[in-house]
């Protein structure tokens, strides 16, 4: 086991790019080594050690065996200036005790990570695998697709305490998003598989564009989308591994997209 | 007295290529141009033109030798440690291509003024594909016109008169007699009143009705609650796509109230699949009213030189693109640039007060031929050559037609003859520096 603390040494100007603070690179490095990874401010690379205190401990042996599954990474501070941490993580645990930026776990595979505050726009874009936690609130693009790409998260699951924006679960083709709060506008756009599960209420386009997978809305959406059709009622329906409590309309859509859409979207009654 | 022919106007982006006109000494006289375009060519006699370089040294603004201008622009960008490179869409392709190989040379981020215009209508192309027409197509052949969130009869004033609505074209000899125009407007526009169909949906609900189009086209009937949401009756929704459906050859003509009301590149994406999926029915093609003379210009000189419309980032050596997070409104939002380098562009009069903020914060150097807030915030300030009327050049149309432009005097500065010859003097400044 080995355990890397990592504090911010003060205000970070240019936003960081660290893709490096992964369980997967830190994994048997010591301090110099970790301290001197290389990441990205604007043009420039520089060693992590100028924008982060950096201390490694071991709970038995030397941190030089662990491998990244028994790699823990602590980041003590406000990092919302600090980009792509746990970008394509494959295992180990991420532990944040205050708000990251951009691109948080973005295509991790496995692994661990739980940031305490907010999390930035594209969190967990195109995952493959293990779990996010959010525990306050997150920006737009959460587990969505790469500009460009129709296909987002394929596998794991994001959770997110507080409440998220726009074009969350973009593309979702597997794994399992629930927010307790609200979203915005158009959650599980180009949806075609998987679970977005929202606690909250939703402002628009719901499901737009959606092709399979499903979506729950607990609470109210403002601006209902126009290509969904009512196809019945259920009561404490079961989704996947989550049960929902109470009478759910079930509609199926999005008609706009073409004639014989499979996306099923929820919405409690009442 | 010298008269000219066939000038091509430098003002929105129908690129009008008949204007005459004839300057003699502090007057112009402007034949066949609209108002706009009538304001802009005044400009080349106007007594605000900004007639040498300034530069601020502790707040104090004194005019500087045109080299020193250019060394001190230079110094700025090759200190910092990230510029933001802004291309203003009133200047031509060459000015554009060379702020983009300078911010490739400096690792910089670089934008253009779609970034607060149809960029999102560029992002919905990306998703959805896009079917589109010259000018000339839609004006031979196009019987059925639709302005949605576009009002042109105030924002392009020819573009109905040249393009699409009033001339004769090959298969549409009696003009206006021969098309059927609707305006999709939350307003009632002179462009709305002036329509055959005039389909007033509420503020930001556009998605929802391109969307129960698509619904009506798949042969299902949108969800009920789009009446109320849309304000816009099933009956009259059906009745607009039997339009759509019934003509030879249709134009959609998208303005900003798609590109720049809530759902922004997702309602783009819906108007281009609608016409995608129209396109089974009959001809129908869509296109955007840019509004500057070369907005579009940067959109396709920044796609064929590095693959990306707009918003490009060259931190790490190679072009990046991700609208919200290197788009120039959230570079200078979050103050994740650290100078800037803006031409042809008023960034502090048209970008959020949080942006133009920073902006006053940080250096920057401008080329502009007029005093506005941008040239009032900056370090440098070069004066800029009016394109079409002082240098030849190229922008590109609203159709992404690149037209060649003449000018019919020249640069007013010994020291440059363009805009694309000051960039190049700060790029070669630059190079120098950094070696």
């Amino acid at each position: 086991m080995a355990e890397i603390l990592l504090r911010p040494k003060g205000s970070i100007g240019i936003m960081v790019e660290a893709e490096v603070i992964s369980p997967n690179i830190f994994a048997g490095k010591n301090k110099a080594e970790i301290e001197g990874l290389l990441v990205w401010q604007g043009p420039v690379q520089l060693p992590l050690g100028e924008f982060f205190d950096v201390d490694v401990r071991s709970a038995a042996g030397l941190p030089e065996r662990a491998r990244p599954e028994e790699t823990s990474i602590l980041i003590e501070g406000d990092i919302s200036r600090v980009k792509r941490i746990g970008q394509g993580m494959k295992a180990g645990w991420i532990e944040i005790h205050g708000c990251a930026g951009m691109h948080l776990g973005a295509e991790m595979a496995g692994g661990s990570i739980l940031v305490q505050g907010n999390a930035g726009s594209w969190a967990g874009m195109g995952m493959l695998g293990g779990l996010l936690h959010i525990a306050g609130s997150a920006g737009d693009h959460i587990g969505s697709a790469y500009r460009g790409s129709w296909r987002g998260m394929t596998g794991g699951t994001i959770q997110i305490d507080g409440n998220a924006r726009s074009q969350l679960g973009g593309g979702l083709v597997g794994g399992k998003i629930v927010v307790a709060g609200n979203v915005e506008n158009f959650c599980g756009i180009r949806q075609s598989g998987g679970l977005i599960l929202v606690k909250g209420s939703a402002v628009r386009g719901t499901g737009a564009e959606m092709n399979g997978g499903t979506i729950a809305v607990c609470g109210a959406i403002k601006q209902f989308t126009p290509g969904f059709v009512e196809t019945g009622r259920e009561e404490n329906p079961k989704l996947g591994d989550v049960q929902l409590e109470g009478w759910y309309a079930k509609f199926t859509g999005d008609y706009a997209l073409g004639k014989n859409p499979k996306g099923s979207l929820y919405c409690r009654e009442g | 007295m010298m008269a000219s022919k066939n000038i091509v106007c430098p003002v929105c982006g129908a690129s009008c290529d008949d204007i005459q006109v004839e300057l003699s000494g502090d007057k112009i006289n402007v034949k066949n141009a609209c108002k706009m375009g009538n304001a802009k060519f005044q400009e080349i006699v106007s007594s605000h033109r900004i007639s040498q370089p300034l530069l601020r040294e502790k707040g104090i603004v004194r005019p500087c030798p045109w080299e020193e201008a250019i060394e001190r622009t230079a110094e700025i960008l090759a200190d910092a440690s990230r510029p933001l490179i802004f291309m203003g869409s009133e200047t031509s392709c060459e000015a554009m291509e060379v702020g983009l190989h300078l911010a490739e040379f400096l690792g910089a981020a670089v934008d253009s003024n779609s970034t607060v215009c149809h960029g999102p209508t560029a992002m919905g192309i990306q998703e959805a594909g896009r079917v589109g027409a010259t000018a000339g197509q839609s004006k031979s052949r196009g019987d059925l016109a639709v302005y949605w969130g576009s009002n042109p009869l105030e924002s392009m004033p020819r573009h109905m008169s040249r393009y699409a609505v009033y001339p004769r074209g090959y298969w549409t000899q009696r003009g206006r007699f021969d098309r059927t125009i609707i305006t999709v407007d939350p307003r009632k526009s002179i462009t709305a009143e002036n329509s055959d169909l005039h389909i007033q949906l509420r503020p930001n609900t556009d998605y929802e009705l391109l969307s129960a189009l698509l619904v009506l086209l798949h042969g299902k009937r949108p969800h009920p609650s789009v009446e109320k949401v849309t304000g816009v009756s099933i009956s009259q929704m059906e009745e607009m796509l039997e339009l759509m459906k019934s003509c030879n050859f249709g134009s959609i003509y998208v303005g900003l109230g798609i590109a720049s009301s809530y759902g922004k590149h997702r309602n783009a994406e819906a108007a281009f699949n609608l016409v995608k999926e129209l396109n089974a029915r009959t001809k129908f093609v869509i296109g955007a009213l840019r509004g500057h003379c070369n907005v579009a210009g940067f959109n396709q000189i920044a796609s064929y030189l590095y693959g990306f419309p707009f918003g490009l980032d060259f931190s790490r050596g190679y072009p990046r693109y991700n609208p919200g997070e290197y788009t120039a409104v959230d570079l200078l939002r979050e103050r994740d640039v650290d100078c800037a380098l803006i031409v042809s562009a008023d960034l502090v009069s048209h970008f959020p007060a949080a942006c133009a903020e920073y902006l006053a914060e940080i250096p920057v150097a401008c080329i502009d031929i007029a005093p506005c807030p941008t040239t009032m915030i900056s370090d440098v300030v070069l004066p800029g050559v009016i394109d079409a009327m002082e240098c030849d050049g190229t922008f590109y149309r609203l159709d992404d037609v690149p037209i060649y432009f003449q000018p019919f005097t020249k640069s007013p500065f010994s020291n440059t003859k363009s805009n694309a010859d000051t960039m190049k003097q700060i790029f070669e400044k630059v190079k120098a520096l950094k070696r």
